[in-house]
């Protein structure tokens, strides 16, 4: 099985490129096995290939070709299996199959039945060489390849302007962080001749010392890549525009996989980042800020899917929090666990945006609890899980993140507060979509309940989003082991009741009505403070005046091409000159002569002027 | 020498004047054989300057270069009248200001 590894991301792949070639041709059966079935197949792979992981423990490298040679630079494409790498893979090729064999449901009617498949397949390949790959230029290429991807997907229905203009927008924003990753890979390499992972920290633990600046510098850049993919701040507004794609294809690229991808370089490269303290304080910060705005925002949105939006942005802000604060193991864990609740989370606003008639207004839908029962139960384990009740997947994994937060000397506590703020907001805003789409009055009847491909995956999610967090994940070997100790028990206390009482909170606002807040909602500041939210903090607008007006002010300014009229005056003066100069050119045997004539004088005169006469 | 002797200065005028109505004639008349009749008084006047000045000074190329002038003379005007004919055949007309296609 080890030599075999390769074959995971080449079924996709394979299969991705048959239905580009012959996806015209080929049946909407057909297209959709061999779309399903090739990420299944890799699926399957992967399940062997992790129960054999975990007899033996064994890490693979596995070399294929060397990429390129130039002057010593030799990346190849070679495969780094570990204990991450199997927990990402995992949850891609199982997730990914789950998601899959829900599209076949969801995009049924869809014209471009093929192309999406073809996309999704490509982006699953994409991904996989993302986790696998040994060296940090082809992880980069499986980073541009799931960008890509990304971009043809939020576009999908590129038939209506705003699609492909949240398409444009997903990948223009990710670029910036790209462009300094790829700036932060320069460094790596020109400072420590090596992209491979694994000796490139091996070499950097030996030339730097903890807190030098050049580790910093490149932590730094690989942590914009990381913004700009996992859409944190200041990089996140591409995320709630991308929900304009298909919502299988929110549940795969922006909630379970690619937008984790920033929080995976991190944890692949820690050992970088372990000698720059400063750099992890900044993921930290930046985690824990992106996790609090963002839930504030969530709480305000209408639309199903940008809450869900923002509440992906929340919860990576959470895995970011993790590993600032060196609790790289929680992080990976809360990433698996989210994969599953969120994956759930989105696949449900599939289902009833599918049975819906597309909508996506929340105050819109109402009473769905007895109408779509298979759906409901997704959402309240998918919400439980995501608000982090006890003994659900997202306890687990948000409390160990918590509680290794508070450890942290000196800011450790504040981030726990701050943590705790936000897992109170998340709590609220689940449950205020929960309460609000499946409890009280139905304003649009559904029109047709959930099919069997549609009601699996949702199912299994659901198991996976409840028991995930009994599930130890084998990265022991690769992070650094914590100290171990606990906080104090009354920390822990803290943490596990705040989520409860925001379900409560949410409970008695959106349900029982006992909690009026029509009062507070409505007063100046309540709803200034509340349309500020809605707008998810103003931040689009503000980069709107601050970069996207005077980009187009330049561009429209350039249009007119100021440098090309400097030419164009020599251009227009040789015009003149020759429309003067062509209107002597009369034809007129007379004119000429004339003309000659008169020259001819003028030229005898002033000979004999010159020469004074003695002519 | 025998004979008239005109002094040089006067057939050196009439000369000039000749040029000058040749000229002039060329510069107003529109009609294409009367352009050619006028080129012919301009190099008559011309020949007449060297004939003159070959006498003047005793020389015989003046007389060579009057010989040269009327032979050139005469194929100046068979390819003349060959273009007046060509010209006549296209325009219907002798009128040189209505043979203006070639302008810029």
């Amino acid at each position: 099985m080890s030599e075999t590894i390769w074959l995971i991301p080449l079924i996709p792949l394979l299969s991705s490129v048959t239905l580009m070639l012959f996806g015209s041709r080929l049946k909407a059966s057909q297209i959709g096995i061999l779309g399903v079935a090739s990420v299944g197949i890799a699926a399957l792979l992967t399940l062997l290939l992790a129960v054999e992981f975990m007899q033996n423990q064994q890490v693979i490298q596995l070399s294929l070709w060397t990429w390129m040679e130039v002057a010593g630079f030799a990346p190849g494409i070679s495969f780094y299996f570990d204990g991450l790498t199997l927990v990402m893979m995992s949850v891609i090729t199982g997730v990914g199959f789950l998601i899959h064999l829900f599209s076949t449901e969801f995009m049924e009617k869809d014209p471009s039945y093929a192309r999406y498949f073809a996309y999704l397949n490509m982006f699953v390949a994409a991904m996989l060489i993302l986790v696998m790959a040994d060296n940090l230029l082809l992880l980069y290429l499986g980073w541009e390849g799931v960008g890509v991807c990304s971009y043809l997907l939020v576009g999908f229905w590129y038939q209506h302007n705003a699609n492909g203009h949240a398409a444009r927008k997903a990948f223009i924003v990710t670029r910036i962080g790209d462009t300094a990753m790829a700036l932060g890979l320069l460094l790596l390499f020109t400072q420590l001749g090596t992209l491979d992972i694994q000796t490139m920290v091996g070499e950097a633990n030996q030339t730097w010392q903890v807190g030098d600046t050049i580790p910093l510098i490149a932590c730094l850049l690989l942590v914009c890549g990381a913004v700009g993919k996992s859409a944190q701040l200041p990089l996140h507004t591409w995320l709630p525009d991308a929900m304009a794609g298909p919502t299988p294809v929110s549940a795969l690229i922006h909630a379970a996989t690619m937008v984790t991808a920033g929080v995976y370089l991190i944890a692949r490269t820690h050992g970088l980042f372990l000698l720059a303290p400063t750099a992890m304080t900044v993921v930290a910060v930046i985690g824990i800020t992106t996790s609090l705005m963002a839930a504030f925002t969530a709480l305000m949105q209408t639309d199903i899917k940008r809450i869900l939006a923002y509440s992906t942005i929340s919860q990576i802000g959470y895995m970011f929090l993790a590993l600032g604060v060196g609790a790289w193991s929680a992080g990976i864990f809360h990433l698996m666990t989210h994969a599953f609740f969120k994956a759930l989370l989105f696949l449900g606003s599939g289902a009833i945006i599918h049975c819906l008639h597309h909508e996506h207004n929340i105050f819109k839908m109402g009473g769905l609890r007895t109408r779509m029962p298979v759906t409901f139960w997704s959402f309240m384990i998918g919400s439980a899980a995501l608000a982090a009740l006890p003994m659900t997947s997202g306890f687990f994994s948000k409390d160990q993140i918590l509680l290794q937060a508070y450890q942290l000397p000196d800011i450790g506590p504040a981030l726990w507060v701050a943590g705790l703020l936000g897992a109170l907001l998340t709590a609220i805003y689940s449950f205020r979509l929960v309460f609000v789409v499946f409890f009280g009055k139905a304003n649009t009847e559904p029109d047709k309940d959930t099919g069997w491909r549609m009601a699996v995956p949702l199912s299994v999610l659901c198991f996976l989003a409840m028991v995930g967090g009994w599930f130890m994940i084998p990265v022991t070997e690769v992070f650094p082991a914590s100290d171990g100790s606990h906080p104090a028990h009354w920390v822990e206390y803290v943490s596990i009741s705040v989520p409860i009482v925001g379900v409560l909170l949410a409970y008695f606002i959106f349900y029982s009505g006992r909690l009026k807040i029509d009062g507070l909602a409505n007063s100046a500041l309540g709803k200034s403070l509340g349309q500020f939210w809605l707008s998810g903090w103003g931040i689009d607008w503000l980069y709107d005046h601050l970069f996207v007006k005077p980009y187009y002010g330049l561009a429209n300014m350039l249009k007119g091409e100021p440098v090309d009229a400097i030419y164009g005056l020599i251009v227009a003066l040789n015009q003149t000159f020759n429309h003067w100069l062509s209107v002597a050119q009369s034809g007129r045997i007379r004119w000429y002569l004339a003309s000659m004539v008169a020259g001819l004088i003028l030229v005898i005169t002033l000979a004999a002027n010159l020469s004074g006469g003695s002519l | 020498m025998d004979g008239l002797n005109i002094p040089l200065n006067h057939i050196l005028l009439v000369s000039s004047l000749l040029f000058a109505i040749g000229m002039l004639g060329l510069m107003i008349r529109r009609n294409i054989i009367f352009i050619l009749m006028s080129l012919e008084v301009m190099l008559n006047a011309a020949a007449l300057a060297f004939v003159a000045a070959g006498a003047h000074w005793g020389q015989p190329d003046g007389q060579v270069v009057f010989m040269l002038i009327l032979t050139v003379a005469a194929a100046e005007v068979a390819v003349g009248l060959g273009l007046v004919l060509q010209v006549q055949k296209r325009f219907k007309t002798l009128d040189m200001d209505h043979a203006n296609r070639m302008q810029g």
